[in-house]
């Protein structure tokens, strides 16, 4: 297996190396969009199971597709029809996909640390699609793919990722990624939206848009949650569009050739505006494209595939 | 019935006592300190009366006796009882975590002689009838002493105070609504105000419960990497310093259990310099664990107050260093399997300690230098004692007193095994953690109620 670990379980724990490999065998996987017959037989006999404790379309999908291009046989649950209604518990559900052949299991959660909880207890490879505020890798490694497409590195960019940097966890696995790449990454959002230690990380902290956006290469647009207001980590959407709002006029501050990125589904009008998410430098469409090469570069991965290049041939 | 504990280093800080020496009991009580006491022979009523202190105390008496059972404590330490002041017991209504015959043969074997259980069970020890209850069944347990500590409300609910006047007839040792907050600062001052004509100890849990409301680990850098929302130290120490406020208003005896964060310590220590009733203690996970330990998601790093960071560690290393603290409690919170066995936001806070916590303090506090033997010993058995009014007669090795002491093999390596504890639970981070000093044999009342069993 090139990957250390038999599971993906966050940015942190990659290293440049690994990222890299995954990166780089994205490459052919995504020319695979170009055929007609978008199948590969490497996956053949393997099974697919992407456990869904959240609503979740893009992710859900993106896997569903890579796992069926790559033959695999892939099944959902979505959890609201499954026996955790019944009250089974995390570890009894895993254990009981493995025994029914599962030999890669996705999960998303709504708490951090469930992929961990399951990783420890089957065999299969596991894969986080997005646990609780923790991390989101595969995410983030599409946001790591579009901006060296782009870009042709990463090395030196200046990045920024504006919102709610707390309940995040795109911003977690954008950050690791990226400051492991060396880019130069800022986070910025109101005070009550950027928790404590983030700078730990390696980042910057900027709670003013238009300086965080000056000579910026890329701009990671989070969603905002209306929930989010209710508990008062500001005081209306109103004030947040105005102070943390993305739109064509603020851009002006950045270099002409920035990349806007969101990882959707956004809020138009809120944190960016219909201009500038569909405007000539925005990649949100592209992200999600990228979303399904990466996913299989991963599954060829975990599943013992080898160098880059082969997977092509 | 007479034991004689024989060779000994016997330390008793209160006392002054540091030397190797013998300890004859006799029904129950301590009846002479002293060096070469024989097992055979010895005189009847030997030292009694004697008082505090050495010597031989040989008093004359009618006829020559022969002890019926003989711990041999060369090599090893000799204390005053160990008392640990902060201890869930779960019964009545949650037997399937700890019973008080589980909770205390734990307590036992962690060589503690004297616990005091907190009043969050189900029902809650919120009248004297359930405290009364509870002291009946440790009673037919008959291992270690069990002090309740009552509810200061009703139902620990927050609003109400408890009938504490039919509490303190009842046998409590101190008052807490512990595991929840004494939101209403109005209701605080009152049980205060209250509880000081009984002399009781106030025990509050400190947390505001709006700045914590779903944090499951400490608040700062390790909750932003995990994802996992944060508990502020500010929800802690804000509610100590509004408690303190109220001591000094009320002149209330203020004790504050599990200390946890740097700016607690501070805000005791410039307390007590102001002269203000307070108290404090502090835990091993505490003063062991930082909030790094909950990287791998492992359920059993998961209590409130949670671990938190170096700095706070280390200040309440400090704080037990110069005295701002002035006891260790377990917080002994057990908890089954399956409850720990889910994801982290699950889970419930809270892990077990009577087994670790002596020999966590031996290894942490003497063996960092951040307190001498003695200074610990003081920490465990008198100062607690001394917090919950248990008198004289406990956790001191004078003639008169109660025989309850602990003999501690204070050279015992050891890996913690987690299938060797008593405990009904398991839910300790200790498990496979390398170890120094242990409690050897703990007597209560003159009757060995343990004893290790050590591979030669």
């Amino acid at each position: 297996m090139p990957l250390k670990s038999k599971d993906v379980l966050g940015l942190e724990d990659l290293s440049v190396e690994e990222i890299e490999l995954i990166l780089q065998t994205a490459e052919p996987c995504k020319q695979i969009f170009t055929r007609d017959i978008k199948k590969l037989p490497t996956l053949r006999g393997k099974t697919m199971v992407n456990l869904f404790y959240e609503p979740s379309t893009r992710t859900r999908t993106s896997f569903e597709l890579a796992g069926k291009w790559m033959s695999a046989d892939v099944t959902n649950i979505a959890t609201a029809s499954s026996s955790v209604v019944k009250g089974e518990s995390l570890k009894d559900t895993a254990r009981t996909l493995e025994a029914l052949g599962a030999n890669i299991i996705v999960i998303r959660h709504q708490m951090a640390g469930a992929p961990h909880v399951i990783a420890r207890c089957v065999k299969a490879s596991v894969i986080n699609a997005g646990d609780g505020m923790h991390e989101h890798p595969t995410q983030g490694l599409l946001d790591l793919y579009t901006i060296r497409e782009h870009k042709g590195r990463i090395a030196g960019l200046k990045v920024v990722i504006i919102g709610d940097i707390l309940h995040s966890r795109v911003a977690k696995s954008n950050i690791w990624g990226l400051t492991k790449l060396g880019a130069e990454v800022t986070v910025c959002g109101p005070p009550t939206l950027i928790p404590q230690g983030i700078e730990r990380m390696g980042v910057n902290v900027e709670y003013d848009l238009d300086v965080a956006l000056r000579g910026a290469d890329v701009v990671n647009i989070l969603r905002i949650q209306l929930e989010r207001q209710k508990k008062g980590l500001f005081p209306t959407i109103r004030e947040y569009s105005r102070l943390y709002g993305v739109n064509a006029k603020r851009l002006r501050a950045a270099r002409p050739d920035i990349l806007v990125m969101h990882p959707g589904p956004a809020n138009l009008g809120v944190e960016i505006t219909g201009d500038v998410a569909e405007g000539v430098r925005s990649v949100i469409h592209e992200q999600v494209t990228n979303g399904v090469a990466v996913r299989m570069a991963l599954l060829y991965l975990l599943s013992g595939g080898g160098a880059s290049g082969e997977i092509a041939g | 019935m007479r034991l004689l504990v024989k060779g000994g280093r016997v330390i008793d800080p209160e006392a002054g006592l540091d030397e190797v020496l013998d300890i004859l009991i006799e029904n129950g009580k301590i009846v002479s300190v002293a060096s070469g006491i024989p097992a055979k022979g010895i005189p009847a009523r030997v030292g009694a009366g004697a008082g505090a202190g050495t010597g031989t105390g040989a008093g004359g008496g009618a006829g020559i006796e022969t002890v019926d059972e003989v711990v041999d404590a060369s090599g090893m330490i000799v204390t005053p009882g160990l008392v640990d002041m902060h201890v869930h017991l779960r019964e009545p209504g949650r037997e399937d975590e700890e019973t008080i015959e589980t909770g205390t043969a734990a307590a036992a074997a962690g060589g503690f002689t004297s616990i005091a259980c907190m009043p969050n069970t189900t029902p809650p020890l919120d009248t004297g009838a359930f405290v009364e209850a509870v002291r009946m069944r440790a009673a037919r347990a008959g291992l270690v002493n069990v002090f309740p500590v009552g509810a200061i409300t009703k139902g620990l609910a927050g609003e109400e105070l408890a009938e504490i006047g039919e509490l303190r007839d009842a046998g409590v040792v101190g008052l807490s609504d512990d595991g929840r907050s004494v939101m209403n600062a109005e209701v605080m001052r009152r049980a205060m105000e209250y509880a000081q004509m009984f002399d009781l100890p106030v025990i509050p849990h400190c947390e505001d419960t709006n700045l914590t409301a779903g944090g499951v680990m400490n608040e700062g850098y390790m909750s932003t990497v995990l994802g996992l929302k944060g508990m502020s130290p500010a929800a802690e120490e804000a509610m100590v310093a509004r408690d303190i406020i109220l001591a000094e208003l009320t002149g209330a005896r203020l004790h504050i259990t599990h200390v946890s964060t740097a700016g607690s310590v501070r805000l005791i220590r410039d307390a007590k310099r102001r002269g203000v009733r307070v108290t404090a203690d502090a835990t091993p996970h505490h003063f062991t664990l930082t909030d790094e330990a909950v990287r791998t998601y492992d359920t059993n790093t998961k209590m409130n107050p949670p671990l938190r960071t170096r700095e706070d560690v280390e200040a309440i290393r400090m704080g037990l260093a110069d005295g701002t603290i002035d006891a260790i409690a377990s917080d002994h919170a057990p908890h089954t399997f399956e409850e720990k066995d889910v994801e982290y936001d699950n889970a419930p806070f809270g892990i077990i300690g009577l087994e670790t916590s002596l020999p966590l303090a031996l290894t942490e506090l003497v063996g960092g230098g951040y307190l001498p033997l003695g200074e610990l010993i003081r920490r465990m058995s008198s100062n607690p004692a001394r917090i919950l009014g248990l008198g004289d007669k406990k956790a001191g090795i004078v003639a008169g007193a109660d025989a309850d002491l602990t003999v501690i093999d204070v050279k015992r390596e050891f890996t913690v095994d987690i299938n060797e504890f008593r405990s009904l639970s398991r839910n300790s981070p200790f498990g496979g953690r390398r170890l120094k000093g242990q409690a050897f044999a703990t007597i209560v009342g003159g009757r060995v109620v343990f004893k290790r069993w050590v591979a030669v």
